[in-house]
């Protein structure tokens, strides 16, 4: 018996050959590790947060090693938003799979600014970054408030000519509330979570490990945190959810799946092991074999009880 | 990423151990300065993967050599690996040191654990006259002498303490020796305040100099930016990336 399957998931009007894609931050704009396999196999690559100007980022350390996972303190180092349109795009096109531009600004203006630009580019989705921790503007001060959400997905929802997902901040007390601020306000999808905010301490030298002092967790240590707000995110609004948050291989990907999203990212454990999102497709694919599911799409919010 | 073959380990000190690896890929295309990224466990202890400089390849047996100091978790989980077993590593990674084939005159300055790569680096230089400074705390951690003194003309040796070689910091020794002769090029590795001092040292005398930077990491490959270091870009600056612009980056570059 070889039943062919079946794991092409249609996401906010975006069709996408498997549900596995790159996450925002840990995949740069895919150059470095297309030396380690075919993008082509991806379901998608959200490129590194992208601001209307080019941004320096945060002091290193930028990185600190936590049990299971990792702080990160980047701070939206990139090379502004017409660099990425004119030297990145053409060289994900070469590959067959999506891209979703992941956006951030400083103020409202900025946020429609970017979402009108990348509107006219060839990117398939643009996901707007209302979650990063790192930087002192914008990004979580608006993804942390209904109101922020609200007037922020609004006002870029006027701009948008793409599948418009809003990227969702783990720090907030209801993250239901949040995501349904989204929905109303017009978000064709939500994808969560982002970083939870924490912090390292260096005990000998009696310093912050970060040169920011404070940092974004992910990896291993969070999944639990994130298959929880996807779960009850997918009660709250209609819309698609892409989960993600310390996804490392097939079986964690169903999970969130089974939790209720329509789609995974997968960042930190790229670090680990840069072979982790073709590793996840093969290992969906094993799950669908052994349990006898044809369609991916029967897995989604197919959890029992 | 894949496994390689460990054919030896051998302690240097208590605390200093020689990992030699079989692998004819990284043998072949290795170059001074580069480094792999080790995973140390299996698992989810010391999560994140750990860069080693190469520090010397030998082509002809197709093995390559690396030399670690426990530090903390992933260094001490790499003492548990013996002959035969396999090690998962990517590599070689990052952007070596420049070899000048017009240089006749070269000095290598290296301190604690940044000695390493220059070994592999005094091996593949055809300058006429190699001379190598490197500094160590005491006469306890003295480490790879023999080797470094087969491939270089002048080894000199400072030990904090003074308890070896000379006493003191490699950059005054570095400082007398362009002051007696004519160096056409200085390589540095080790402690950032080292290399600050001695590209200064270099600059009121125009001598070209590179320098192998130190930087916490995640992904090792130039996508997730963590690894930042200040560079000069025009008359502003910038951060470029350890594991991908670097390690080695050119000494008057670096904004320390
Ligand atoms: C390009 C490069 C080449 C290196 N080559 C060598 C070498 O040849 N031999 C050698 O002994 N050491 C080398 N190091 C340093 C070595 O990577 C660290 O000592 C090691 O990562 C410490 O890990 P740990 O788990 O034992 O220590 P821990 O302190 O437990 O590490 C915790 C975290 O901090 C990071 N970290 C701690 N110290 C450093 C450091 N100095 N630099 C970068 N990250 C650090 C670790 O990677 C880890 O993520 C090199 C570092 C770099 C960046
Ligand atoms: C180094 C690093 C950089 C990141 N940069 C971004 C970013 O620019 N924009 C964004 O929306 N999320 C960013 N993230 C968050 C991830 O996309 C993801 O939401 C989070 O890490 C959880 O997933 P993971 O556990 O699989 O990494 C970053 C994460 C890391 C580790
Ligand atoms: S470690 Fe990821 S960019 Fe250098």
């Amino acid at each position: 018996m070889n039943k062919s399957l079946n794991l092409a998931v249609n996401l906010a009007g975006m069709k996408l050959k498997n549900p596995v894609i790159a996450a925002s931050g840990a995949f740069g704009f895919g150059r470095e590790y297309s030396n380690y396999f075919d993008l082509g196999r991806l379901g998608g690559i959200a490129v590194k947060g992208l601001t209307p100007l080019p941004r320096k980022g945060n002091p290193p350390p930028r990185i600190a090693e936590t049990p299971a996972g990792i702080l990160n303190s980047v701070g939206l180092q990139n090379p502004g938003v017409h660099a990425f349109i004119e030297k990145e795009i053409p060289f994900i096109r070469k590959f067959d799979t999506a891209i979703i531009a992941n956006a951030s600004g400083n103020t409202v203006e900025e946020y429609e600014n970017m979402v009108e630009i990348l509107s006219d580019s060839d990117v398939d989705a643009i996901e707007l970054n209302l979650s990063c921790p790192n930087v002192k503007e914008g990004c979580m001060s608006f993804g942390s408030t209904l109101e922020g959400v609200g007037k922020v997905v609004a006002r870029a929802k006027k701009y948008a000519k793409k599948p418009l997902i809003v990227k969702l901040t783990p720090n907030v007390t209801d993250i239901t509330e949040i995501a349904r601020a989204a929905e109303d306000a017009g978000a064709d999808s939500v994808s969560l979570i982002n970083t939870l905010l924490g912090m390292a301490i260096d005990a000998k030298a009696r310093r912050p490990v970060l040169g920011n002092i404070t940092g974004g967790l992910s990896g291993p240590a969070v999944k639990p945190v994130a298959l929880r707000m996807v779960y009850q995110v997918s009660k709250a609004v209609k819309i698609p959810i892409i989960g993600m948050g310390g996804i490392s291989c097939g079986t964690d990907a169903v999970e969130f799946l089974l939790a209720g999203a329509s789609a995974v990212m997968i960042g930190t454990a790229g670090f680990v092991n840069p072979l982790v999102w073709v590793e996840t497709i093969d290992g969906l694919e094993a799950y669908m074999r052994e349990n006898g599911v044809h369609s991916v799409t029967e897995l989604i919010g197919a959890l029992i009880g | 990423m894949k496994s390689e073959k460990i054919k030896m380990v051998r302690p240097l000190n208590e605390n200093t151990f020689l990992i030699r690896f079989e692998s004819e890929i990284i043998s072949n295309t290795a170059q001074a300065g580069q480094f792999i990224h080790i995973k140390c466990f299996d698992g989810l202890d010391a999560y994140l993967r750990r860069p080693i400089s190469i520090c010397s390849v030998d082509r002809a047996n197709k093995t390559f050599d690396i030399v670690y100091q426990v530090r903390g978790k992933g260094t001490g989980l790499l003492c548990a690996f013996r002959p035969e077993d396999e090690m998962d590593v990517m590599g070689p990674l990052g952007h070596g040191f420049t070899l000048h084939a017009e240089h006749r005159n070269i000095v290598v300055v290296g301190g604690g654990i940044g000695i390493f790569p220059l070994l592999q680096l005094l091996k593949d230089h055809p300058a006429l006259k190699k001379t190598a400074i490197l500094g160590f705390r005491s006469r306890a951690v003295v480490v790879l002498e023999d080797e470094f003194k087969e491939h270089c003309d002048e080894l000199i040796i400072a030990t904090d303490d003074g308890s070896y070689g000379e006493k003191g910091f490699v950059t005054s020794i570095l400082e007398k020796r362009v002051q007696e002769e004519p160096v056409d090029m200085v390589y540095f590795c080790g402690p950032s305040i080292m290399m600050k001092r001695g590209v200064e040292i270099l600059r009121q005398r125009n001598i070209p100099c590179e320098v192998s930077m130190e930087q916490r990491m995640g992904c090792g490959i130039g996508a997730c930016l963590v690894c930042a270091c200040k560079t000069k870009k025009g008359d502003d600056w910038d951060y470029s990336h350890v594991c991908k612009d670097g390690p080695v980056f050119d000494g008057y570059e670096v904004v320390f």
